[in-house]
């Protein structure tokens, strides 16, 4: 093994934190709706998807300015996620049921874009990509930053909103007791309509992120899924924070692996990790 | 002496029995014109055989549609669609117009399986047609080899593995791919002004990519050229960054990328964010298209077969193609509707099917197998023949080292089939 010189190394290092950032911001809204909603969500990778082909699609044709396909993006997402939440409390989706449910949502989803889009490769070209900043002999990309910053902005203001105000402790009553929550006046109905929107949404603004920085492709909604199951469950359901900080930790093992190793190790380490999680900490899960 | 009664007796007997052997003759006449009339029904006269010309012939295929080869299934599709419009317009395969079925696989080789299994078995397909890519194809020779069908493909990449003799490769690549692919491409940067001195040699795990890698790292030993890094990535690799610092760190005058589909595209976009650009580049399979559309892409190599320019679009029917895919691909809405390798090959596929049913005048499989064996077929790709082992090419290939030159793909080795004033550029 040939060592890495200090500038690979470092290199490495902020690649393995902008990619965790993105694990965590597509962790963000499935963690919520598994750990408070019992809803085990595969459609969120389809949704980001979905959100990364808009902004494309906005972007390329309607001209728009990538981070303003979030204006739009955001609040229809914020709609379709209440709308899906409404089906399933119709039909009384168990948690298991939800797994089947969502994994059908995703293959309908994964068709339209195929169906609009096609199965070819897109790609959002934007001033965005061409911007990046120098910190010694390290390069930090713009489109990376703003995922680090909108991974750090979301999953702080959740885990604030869920620590320090009612609207926060009301939805950690109702996932801990419903009956009891509602006993105390917790509309346990409206609070999950409104927690499945901000799932969506937050799916939607992952998927704006991918596609500053990734080339687009219908079949890679299924690349992503193991990576984040991993990160959500190493981070703890329902937490906002967990995520991303054990994206993080996962995307700089991995960066770190392919900077000593041979780079096909590299996916071993983030299920080591999670076996290790469930071994140590069967409860977190 | 016999009575005149006697005599009159034996003269109506013999009457009565004439009379009966008549009737009897008369009767199996009868019978023989009803079985005749009966035959003539269950046997085909002029009118049925004429009929059963003009039945289709039914040709079936699967092709990854969907899943992480769809964007290059969806090539072959239109393809092969225009392949069989033009062969239906000139009168079909022995008087019988094509009825193509092509099925999703998926991407799936475990998929493509039950596919051909289905059409050979339930939909009973009077022909099969090899899927896209080399775990599909292996997946489709099997069953093939079940029921003695003949089974022409074009992209598969593990050639030692193809021992069914009834397949037929027709992409235009050599039995021993690891050997001759490396060959021709560092023919190719040899030749340039500044030739390697180093390389990096980084790849995908994806079978044929990495096995023809291993050869490229044979090659460079061979010819002396220095290799500086070795790396291999998993299939489906996310993250790119750590990969394009340990290139940049190699300072490689050359780079050999064994990667395909999305792959080259990750790479280089990587390389981008970390200011760099290796001096000379090659990707193995990339997507033409969208490479094309990068502009830290320039001067990249590739592998290919075809490219729009002479003296390919030479051949009228190859101008004429070209011409047509254009029109399909938007329709389809492609984002590149350029005719490169994998259309080029799967249309050359149908010229080899319609060429060997002419040839071999059956539609039996196994007279079709023994026509090819002993024949080549003149293909808008140039010219396919089966005298290697496992009925591959030996020794030369069609492939040739492509550049990437002001946004345009351009054939710039070997040199007879070189774009008109196109050469390789180094920096």
């Amino acid at each position: 093994m040939n060592w890495p010189s200090l500038s690979l190394l470092g290199q490495s290092i902020l690649s393995g934190i902008f990619i965790g950032a993105l694990y965590g911001l597509f962790g963000l809204g499935l963690s919520l709706s598994w750990g408070l909603l019992r809803l085990i969500n595969l459609a969120h990778f389809a949704l980001a998807f979905l959100g990364a082909y808009l902004a494309y699609q906005l972007s390329s044709i309607g001209a728009m300015d990538p981070l303003l396909t979030l204006l739009l993006i955001v609040p229809g997402f914020f709609l379709f996620g209440m709308a899906m939440h409404w089906v399933f409390m119709r039909f009384a989706v168990s948690p298991f049921n939800s797994l089947l449910v969502t994994f059908g949502i995703t293959v309908i989803i994964e068709s339209c874009i195929q169906w609009i889009w096609t199965a070819d490769y897109r790609r959002l070209e934007s001033h965005y990509a061409e911007v990046k900043f120098r910190l010694g002999t390290l390069y930090v990309p713009l489109p990376e930053l703003l995922t680090l910053i909108a991974a750090l902005v979301l999953c702080g203001s959740v885990w604030a909103v869920l620590r320090m105000t009612d609207l926060g402790k009301a939805l950690r009553a109702a996932a801990e007791d419903a009956p009891i929550a509602a006993a105390f006046g917790v509309d346990e109905r409206r609070l999950s309509m409104l927690l499945s929107g901000a799932a969506a949404a937050f799916a939607g603004v992952a998927g704006v992120c991918l596609a500053l920085s990734f080339t687009l492709s219908p079949s890679q909604i299924y690349a992503w899924i193991g990576v984040v199951f991993a990160a959500v469950m190493i981070g703890g359901l329902g937490s906002p924070l967990g995520p991303l900080a054990a994206g993080i930790l996962i995307g700089v093992s991995e960066a770190v692996t392919m900077a000593f190793t041979a780079p096909a190790w590299a996916p071993l380490v983030s299920f080591s990790l999670l076996i290790l999680v469930l071994l140590l900490r069967p409860g977190r899960v | 002496m016999q009575s005149i009664r006697e005599q009159q007796s034996i003269r109506e007997q013999q009457s009565i029995r004439k009379q009966q052997s008549i009737r009897k003759l008369t009767m199996a006449r009868s019978m023989m014109l009803g079985v005749v009339a009966v035959l003539s029904m269950l046997l085909p006269g002029p009118d049925v055989a004429q009929a059963q010309s003009q039945q289709a012939l039914r040709i079936g295929g699967s092709l990854a549609l969907t899943g992480p080869l769809g964007q290059t299934g969806l090539v072959h599709k239109i393809a092969a669609e225009i392949a069989v419009e033009q062969i239906n317009a000139r009168g079909g395969l022995l008087g019988r117009q094509i009825e193509l079925t092509l099925r999703d696989d998926q991407s799936r080789p475990d998929v493509t399986r039950t596919l051909y299994e289905q059409l050979l078995t339930v939909d009973k397909m009077d022909l099969v047609m090899g899927p896209y890519g080399t775990g599909a194809i292996l997946s489709a020779m099997g069953v093939a080899q079940r029921y003695n069908k003949v089974l022409l493909h074009n992209t598969f990449g593990l050639p030692a593995q193809a021992r069914y003799e009834m397949q037929f490769s027709v992409g235009g690549q050599a039995f021993d791919i690891q050997n001759v692919w490396p060959a021709t491409v560092f023919d190719a940067v040899a030749s340039s002004a500044t030739p390697p001195k180093t390389v990096a040699i980084v790849t995908s795990k994806f079978p044929s990519v990495h096995f023809v890698s291993a050869g490229a790292r044979e090659q460079a030993k061979k010819r002396g050229i220095k290799e500086v890094l070795y790396l291999e990535w998993d299939f489906g690799n996310r993250d790119f960054g750590p990969i394009a610092a340990r290139i940049k760190e190699a300072k490689a005058d050359f780079v050999w990328a064994g990667s395909l589909g999305i792959e080259p595209n990750m790479l280089i976009d990587a390389m981008k964010k970390i200011d760099y650009t290796p001096p000379l580049q090659f990707y193995m399979f990339p997507s033409p298209g969208p490479l094309a559309k990068l502009p830290d892409a320039k001067n990249a190599l590739a592998l290919t077969v075809f490219e729009e320019h002479a003296p390919f679009l030479n051949n009228a029917v190859a101008a004429n193609f070209v011409k047509t895919f254009h029109e399909r691909g938007a329709k389809a809405n492609l984002a590149d509707t350029s005719v490169e390798l994998m259309a080029s090959v799967q249309f050359a596929t149908w010229q080899v099917l319609e060429a060997a049913v002419n040839g071999a005048k059956s539609l039996d499989d196994k007279t079709i197998a023994a026509w090819l064996k002993k024949n080549k077929v003149n293909t808008i790709i140039g010219e396919v023949r089966w005298d290697g082992q496992n009925n591959f090419m030996q020794g030369t290939d069609l492939y040739r080292v492509k550049q990437l030159q002001n946004g345009k793909w351009n054939v710039v080795w070997p040199r007879e089939m070189a774009a008109p004033g196109a050469r390789l550029l180094t920096p």
